[in-house]
């Protein structure tokens, strides 16, 4: 058995463009599940709509591919009628944050035991390239063509204020940091947040000075900082760069949660 | 035994929801509707079931979704304002035939209106209020008995059809307290299960798959894009998408003359009342001080779909009037189906038709 067996070849090839970060993460993610040794039968993918959200499909188990950022309530359905499931959301930042902001911050508070991959490309890849709720200030969008003049949400913070049990991040460019994150989320009850920063080289990458998809993951590795040193910079009151991306585990905790099988 | 009891509308639903199975309810608080929510609050933890109150009724109507899709009876009660909220994901339920009933206490609308008065606002939302065509069923209660036996209805219908049912109930009916016979058990449909090795979304004679519930291996994938028999999104494909939404219209229609639903009275009468919900009580009482079989009473039990074919019911029908608590939502749809006069009776600010109103109209003395 390997990741692969998960797949659901006749829907293959997918819809993803060359060069999308989509794919890494779920391979990840069906890589974490496969070690987790779940039946394909127990598990359940839920998404909503944008590029991520497309990632149910090509799975072979049952799987919702639901409404516009409204996955966590229908995986909430899901997951309180039938708590012996294994419920996972993908989901973008655009559904997440923006349409399904609400959902996120609720799902966390009641710290439902799903596990919730957020593909955060920063942009609304699949309606061609928009402004969303974590696109960084200055960045260039069909819908901020003078740079956006926005701040961006920081996902992981809003999880972690929110209630939600496990929160942690990695990009594209860390596979098997994310694949354990991943793995690690699933196992600990409550909400588990992984968000997974990826490039998206169509709609991102083209329009902010990414001329090659290996330079949007190299930005990505050479601006991550990992949380321990970030909070160490923090403590002694230096200044961090600017667009660094702190990654690690944020938080690991044991509060109460609901749909945990009884 | 059957169970005599005195009892409020909106509960008499509620124990009705439970008496058919439901085993989840998910809601948001909302006047006029809320005593359901708070009755299943209180019954379905006690019988194994699941009720969540969730953060908005976007989100109700999601999570009912998704529990119907582990095989859960699911069910969710609102009114106008969480109704509107509730259209997308109705779509949704219409696009992946999913069983669920949803239940709508009218007030006075638009927008926040009368929050504790009855109208019959958003019969014609229920109707076509989801973006796209699609056909649907919706059930109107004029009593606190109906509030009971037309929610097992509903769900029955649900199962049957794979489909989103409304039960369309008002304020009136809902608030309503009156004697109710509840019977010690009622018979109940549940939705085919999807035989194996038949695709997912393949339909039977009847135009409804069998369903492949969550969790036996059928590895379903459930999109609300258009897709074919595999359940796969196919939505560029012209003639693929009018053969599913064509099914899914059809499914419902093609039963219109069978699960018809309603009571006819006075079938020879020359003036003929048509009703659904608390309207109906008006009516009753101007037969009943009339005293005799000149005015004939059309009750929709089923106003969706539509049961044109009850107009026969009454040959000699020279006039329908019929009073509703809208601008004439119903009077209209009645209207394109025959050439007998119809009469308008339109009534806002969430009083009821007064039957001296009513008698006048008929040019009988009050």
């Amino acid at each position: 058995m390997s990741y692969e067996d998960w797949f659901r070849q006749d829907r293959l090839p997918h819809i993803y463009c060359a060069g999308c970060g989509n794919g890494t993460i779920i391979n990840c993610t069906l890589e974490a599940i496969e070690e987790m040794g779940w039946k394909k039968e127990e598990t359940i993918f839920v998404s909503g709509i944008g590029c991520s959200s497309r990632a149910p499909g090509y799975i072979v188990t049952d799987s919702l591919h639901t409404t516009h950022g409204r996955a966590l309530p229908f995986a909430t359905g899901v997951k309180m009628a039938r708590p012996g499931f294994h419920v996972i959301v993908f989901t973008g930042d655009g559904d997440l944050a923006a349409i399904g902001g609400n959902h996120f911050i609720h799902a966390c508070r009641r710290n439902i035991d799903i596990t919730v991959v957020c593909m955060n490309n920063q942009i609304y890849g699949m309606t061609g390239g928009q402004g969303s709720p974590t696109t960084p200030k200055g960045a260039l969008s069909t819908t901020t063509p003078f740079g956006s003049v926005e701040p961006a949400f920081d996902l992981c913070e809003l999880a972690i204020a929110a209630g939600a049990n496990y929160v942690a991040r990695w990009t594209s460019y860390h596979v098997k940091e994310l694949t354990k994150a991943v793995k690690a989320g699933l196992e600990n009850p409550g909400l588990s947040f992984i968000e997974a920063r990826v490039q998206c080289p169509t709609n991102y990458g083209r329009r902010n000075k990414f001329k090659q998809v290996l330079d949007q993951v190299e930005h990505l590795r050479s601006h991550s900082m990992l949380r321990q040193k970030y909070l160490q910079h923090q403590e002694r009151g230096d200044a961090v760069p600017d667009g660094t991306i702190v990654v690690g585990e944020f938080v690991k905790r044991n509060r109460p949660s609901m749909g945990v099988p009884r | 035994m059957t169970k005599i009891e005195f009892m409020q509308g909106n509960i008499a639903c509620a124990e009705g929801a439970l008496a058919a199975g439901c085993n989840f309810f998910g809601g948001y608080p909302i006047t006029p509707s809320t005593e359901v929510a708070e009755h299943m609050a209180v019954k379905l933890p006690k019988k194994n079931g699941t009720f969540i109150q969730m953060e908005d009724e976007i989100a109700s109507m999601a999570s009912i979704i998704g529990a119907s899709w582990t095989g859960a009876r699911a069910m969710t009660a609102t009114s106008g304002p969480g109704f509107s909220l509730m259209m997308e994901n109705i779509g949704y339920a219409v696009m992946t035939e999913t069983p669920c009933v949803i239940v709508n206490i009218q007030r006075g609308g638009p927008s926040t209106g009368q929050p504790t008065m009855a109208a019959s606002g958003d019969m014609m939302q229920c109707r076509f209020g989801s973006h796209g065509d699609y056909s649907v069923i919706a059930l109107c209660p004029s009593s606190v008995q109906e509030m009971y036996e037309l929610t097992v209805k509903a769900f029955d219908l649900a199962e049957r059809f794979r489909v989103p049912v409304f039960l369309m109930a008002d304020e009136i009916i809902g608030h309503m307290r009156e004697r109710i016979i509840i019977p010690d058990t009622v018979e109940l449909t549940t939705r085919r299960p999807l035989v194996p090795g038949v695709l997912p979304f393949h339909p039977g004679d009847d135009l409804v798959p069998g369903f492949p519930e969550f969790g036996k291996g059928f590895g379903v994938h459930v999109t609300g894009l258009t897709h074919d028999e595999r359940g796969y999104p196919c939505a560029t494909n012209p003639k693929l998408h009018e053969q599913l939404v064509m099914r899914l219209y059809n499914k419902i229609e093609n039963a219109r003359k069978e699960i018809a639903d309603y009571v006819v009275t006075n079938p020879d009468a020359e003036i003929v009342f048509v009703t659904y919900g608390s309207p109906a009580r008006s009516v009753e009482q101007v037969l009943h001080d009339t005293g005799n079989k000149i005015i004939g009473h059309l009750r929709l039990k089923m106003v969706w779909p539509f049961p044109e074919h009850a107009i026969a019911e009454f040959p000699n029908a020279t006039r329908f009037i019929i009073p509703e608590l809208n601008l004439g939502q119903l009077a209209r749809e009645f209207d394109r189906h025959t050439s007998i006069p119809v009469v308008q009776v339109p009534k806002l600010g969430g009083d009821l038709h007064l039957p001296a109103d009513l008698k006048k109209l008929i040019g009988v003395d009050a």
